[in-house]
């Protein structure tokens, strides 16, 4: 991506998204006050996350592939499991990301 | 002012230092993906809402188009709107207050608020503003601190920080998957993004499915 894409992708989201913060603080709330709103977009923070997590950690370009990374996510999972802090999660994903890169 | 409530400032803090960790893996993924160290800074300091800027992030380094990488950090971040309404008639504040509580309304922020209901009204909004402040000072802080090292150690899959950005979308999917219904939506989704792959432009099955969500979302159940 150029340097200019670069800018449009950082400027075009960050106004976005204080747009959507300011439009919650100065809209009357009646107005998304649907019920169907509200279900579709309690789900999409779990859908989009769950897309990303499979997109960075199986896929490459359009391609699904089975590379060190998932070996990272399965001990990411496993920690989350035994409920380990966050930085540990990430931390533990990493080494063993890196040392399984290494091996190969 | 009347004196802070101590607990609360320390469910605040304790909320903040925590989310320090997710800056630094912010900041290494952003540069990670080709953006500059300033870019990465501003980032964190306008966008401000993490789930978003991992995911224009993320779109970026799997190789998908600007616009997908926007939309996406858009849709993710609707959320605030909705905390926004809650927030504001709590709040009660005007001019230049409002426009910077708006800013930091986020998850971390709405959540101590929320939570301090039992101690009252004053609690909440203490615990929103120093929240929301403290966790803006930590998260653009270890961002620059994460860019710097991401820019200093060069081959990102040999530190594992491939490794780590889908373990930080797992870490923030994991906590919302709160009954069996949300964890079947995140299993669809998951089987979806992964079957849709071959077939779309990269980056686009992440936005695409957010089709699962409003299928899923369309009926009460």
């Amino acid at each position: 991506m150029s340097t200019t894409t670069l800018w449009i992708v950082v400027l075009a989201t960050s106004v976005l998204c204080l747009a959507i913060k300011l439009f919650g603080h100065y809209v009357p709330g009646r107005w998304i006050a649907n019920a169907r709103l509200q279900r579709i977009n309690a789900l999409i923070p779990i859908a989009l996350l769950s897309a990303l997590v499979i997109a960075e950690g199986v896929v490459t370009k359009t391609h699904v592939v089975i590379d060190h990374r998932l070996a990272g996510l399965c001990v990411a999972l496993a920690a989350l499991i035994a409920k380990a802090p966050f930085p540990v999660v990430v931390i533990a994903a990493a080494a063993t990301s890196a040392a399984v890169y290494h091996l190969h | 002012m009347a004196p802070l409530p101590r607990n609360t400032v320390r469910d605040a803090l304790s909320v903040a230092v925590t989310v320090g960790a997710y800056g630094v893996a912010f900041g290494a993924a952003s540069v990670a993906a080709g953006f500059s160290v300033l870019q990465t800074c501003i980032f964190s300091l306008f966008t401000f809402t993490g789930a978003s800027q991992f995911a224009a992030v993320g779109v970026v380094a799997a190789g998908g188009g600007a616009l997908s990488a926007i939309a996406t950090a858009a849709m993710l971040s609707t959320r605030n709107a909705l905390y926004g309404i809650q927030m504001a008639p709590i709040l009660e504040v005007r001019g230049v207050r409002r426009f910077l509580s708006a800013h930091i309304t986020i998850d971390e922020s709405t959540g101590v608020a929320l939570s301090q209901k039992p101690r009252g009204i004053a609690a909440m909004r203490v615990g929103f503003w120093v929240t929301g402040v403290s966790v803006f000072v930590f998260w653009n802080a270890f961002t620059l601190l994460g860019a710097l090292g991401a820019r200093a150690i060069g081959n990102p899959a040999s530190w594992g920080l491939d490794g780590a950005v889908p373990a930080v979308f797992l870490g923030l999917l994991w906590p919302r998957l709160e009954s069996t219904y949300l964890r079947v939506v995140a299993a669809t989704s998951m089987v979806f993004a992964m079957v849709v792959t071959p077939w779309l432009p990269a980056g686009l099955p992440i936005i695409a499915t957010a089709l699962v969500a409003v299928a899923m979302g369309w009926r009460e159940r």
